[in-house]
């Protein structure tokens, strides 16, 4: 493990254009994949990536972020920024999954939700809302992975899981470490303080209990060995699902709603005016 | 490839009308004009081999094509239509013109349905003659499509419905728009036995057909340049008064506006409709997935 890493270098390495990306998980991970297209409303949003694999004999629901591997493949998928549309598919699947009894994969991968009007008028904060309430009451376990950049609500919106694992330098935040300096200290110069500050990585979350696993990468990063990664995260979901997969359906969701109900910390104020006068 | 349609089974009662045409005739395609030798045609599947143009098969040649030799089995080959309106113009009489139909396609309306295998994956089929009355919805259609779903529901396999229709049969009045809910109530015993409805699109597919059970399937899959829509694109150029772009209600144009999954093409779709089966279909043991068991084997 690499350790003299700082949380600004895991942002570069979390978005390092050689890192592999969703596809190049889904591929190795399933012997067929068959993507399907669209919202059955308005667009294929090409940001995300949805469809049906199947890997040891299991059919499973996967989707996740897309980057492209290039500047023209990275314009056709907004460089992984969904738009409504896209969310709004992600969440076609997500009940496809559950009619059909599929375990459901999700790969994050995304600097955040596509900040346009376009988005904005075809209604981005509804699109992610909805998907974080079915996926909390979705009747079939679902494991998230953090591949590279979770950004903010772009991010949960296909990551509300029974599992929440995160590659070694991934990073997972409220905002982009740019968003963050420009809100906190109005200069977005100032990014590589604010992915110190906010504790974005996936130490810093595993500490915080929020992940369930850091998976290891190679020294350096992903990029320099991406096979290696992608073995060990693929590995890494398999475990989980098949753990989730013991469970029925009644104690997967009360073990979710625990889950996602212990999310947070607090104090009273009265314990802690008498702690303090102790 | 190139044999599929000679070592083809013989569906077991539609008669075929088609097998006679001699070889050395020309075949012209109706997107470039290319001429292509009538057997050079067939086995291309009716793709120009020049513009990949997909011309109109009918519903035997897409059985032939598609279902294990020897696998398909006809269902409900007797349905006849009745002119339940008394449906007499000048320039039409319903019951004559089905007679006409009959003996015109030697089937006894659009849909022509059963069950078989592809690459060993047993399904229900129904499958759309657009010979037959434009392909058009009434009473038989939408029996026999609903009896195709139950079938597949009851023997726990994926139904598969080709698709191509100019919309409901006006000479059958409020019963032609009525299949729509008749499909659509059928569809949800699909559903409950948790088996797959994969709808394929092909040219044309409109009206009742393409706002009812072909745009809720599961999986929706077309062909290339297949025009899919809701209203024609006449009768939408007659009330906006504009001229419509020429990609559009084309299958790619429906994939990029979020309505398909994916386009195919004919060569292919074989073997993509296997893959879907055999994706919707857990074979291996696995006693953990628990979630997978209510799928389960036929
Ligand atoms: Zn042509």
């Amino acid at each position: 493990m690499t350790t003299t890493l700082t949380p600004w270098d895991k942002v570069q390495i979390a978005r390092h254009p050689q890192r592999p990306h969703s596809l190049d998980y889904i591929r190795a991970l399933c012997d067929d994949f068959f993507e399907f297209h669209g919202d059955r409303r308005q667009a294929d949003d090409q940001a995300i990536v949805c469809g049906l694999g199947q890997f040891d004999g299991i059919s499973a629901v996967i989707m996740g972020h897309q980057k492209g591997n290039d500047t023209k493949e990275n314009l056709r998928r907004h460089f992984g920024m969904p738009h409504p549309e896209g969310y709004r598919k992600a969440l076609r699947m997500l009940r496809h999954a559950e009619k059909f009894g599929f375990p459901v994969i999700t790969l994050i991968d995304t600097p955040g939700a596509h900040p346009s009007m376009e988005a904005e008028q075809r209604g981005q904060a509804q699109a992610i809302a909805q998907n974080l309430v079915v996926m909390a009451d979705l009747k079939v376990p679902v494991v998230a992975s953090v591949i590279g950049e979770g950004g903010s609500g772009g991010a949960i919106a296909i990551g509300v899981a029974d599992r929440l694992l995160m590659l070694e330098h991934s990073v997972y935040s409220v905002a982009s470490p740019e968003a963050s300096a420009a809100i906190l200290w109005r200069d977005s110069g100032k990014a590589s303080e604010a992915a110190k500050a906010m504790k974005i990585t996936a130490q810093d979350l595993y500490e915080f209990n929020i992940i369930d696993e850091v998976v290891p990468e190679p020294e350096g990063g992903a990029h320099l060995d991406a096979a290696s990664t992608i073995q060990a995260l693929n590995a890494a979901i398999r475990r989980h699902l098949h753990e989730l997969c013991t469970l029925d359906v009644p104690q997967l969701l009360e073990q979710r709603y625990a889950k996602y109900r212990a999310m947070g910390v607090y104090r009273s104020a009265q314990e802690r005016a008498v702690a303090t006068e102790a | 490839m190139k044999d599929f349609f000679r070592r083809a089974p013989k569906p077991q009662t539609s008669e075929r009308r088609d097998q006679q045409i001699p070889d050395n005739v020309w075949v012209k395609c109706q997107k470039c004009g290319e001429l292509t030798y009538q057997k050079q045609f067939q086995d291309a599947l009716k793709v120009c081999p020049k513009c990949g143009h997909h011309a109109r098969m009918s519903a035997q040649e897409w059985i032939a094509l598609l279902m294990d030799e020897g696998s398909f089995i006809e269902h409900d080959v007797d349905l006849q239509s009745r002119d339940i309106l008394g449906f007499v113009s000048p320039k039409d009489n319903y019951e004559a013109k089905l007679d006409a139909m009959i003996q015109k396609t030697g089937s006894n309306d659009v849909i022509i349905s059963g069950s078989g295998m592809i690459e060993g994956y047993p399904l229900e089929i129904a499958v759309c003659n657009f010979d037959f009355m434009g392909g058009s919805m009434g009473s038989v259609f939408g029996e026999k499509v609903a009896r195709a779903t139950e079938r597949a529901a009851e023997r726990r396999v994926g139904l598969v419905t080709i698709n191509a229709s100019g919309g409901a049969r006006m000479h059958e009045g409020l019963f032609a728009l009525m299949q729509m809910a008749k499909i659509s109530v059928a569809l949800t015993r699909l559903a409950q036995a948790r088996q797959p409805h994969i709808s394929l699109m092909v040219d044309p597919c409109y009206g009742g057909v393409s706002a009812s059970y072909a745009s809720v399937a599961d999986v929706i899959l077309a062909e290339p340049g297949a025009h899919i829509g809701f209203a024609g694109p006449r009768v939408i150029e007659q009330t906006i008064r504009q001229k419509l772009p020429p990609e559009f209600q084309t299958a790619e144009f429906l994939l990029d506006h979020g309505m398909i999954d994916a386009v195919v093409p004919r060569p292919d779709m074989r073997a993509a409709l296997a893959r879907l089966l055999r994706l919707y279909r857990v074979t291996v043991d696995q006693p953990n997935f628990a979630f997978n068991q209510v799928a389960g084997h036929e």
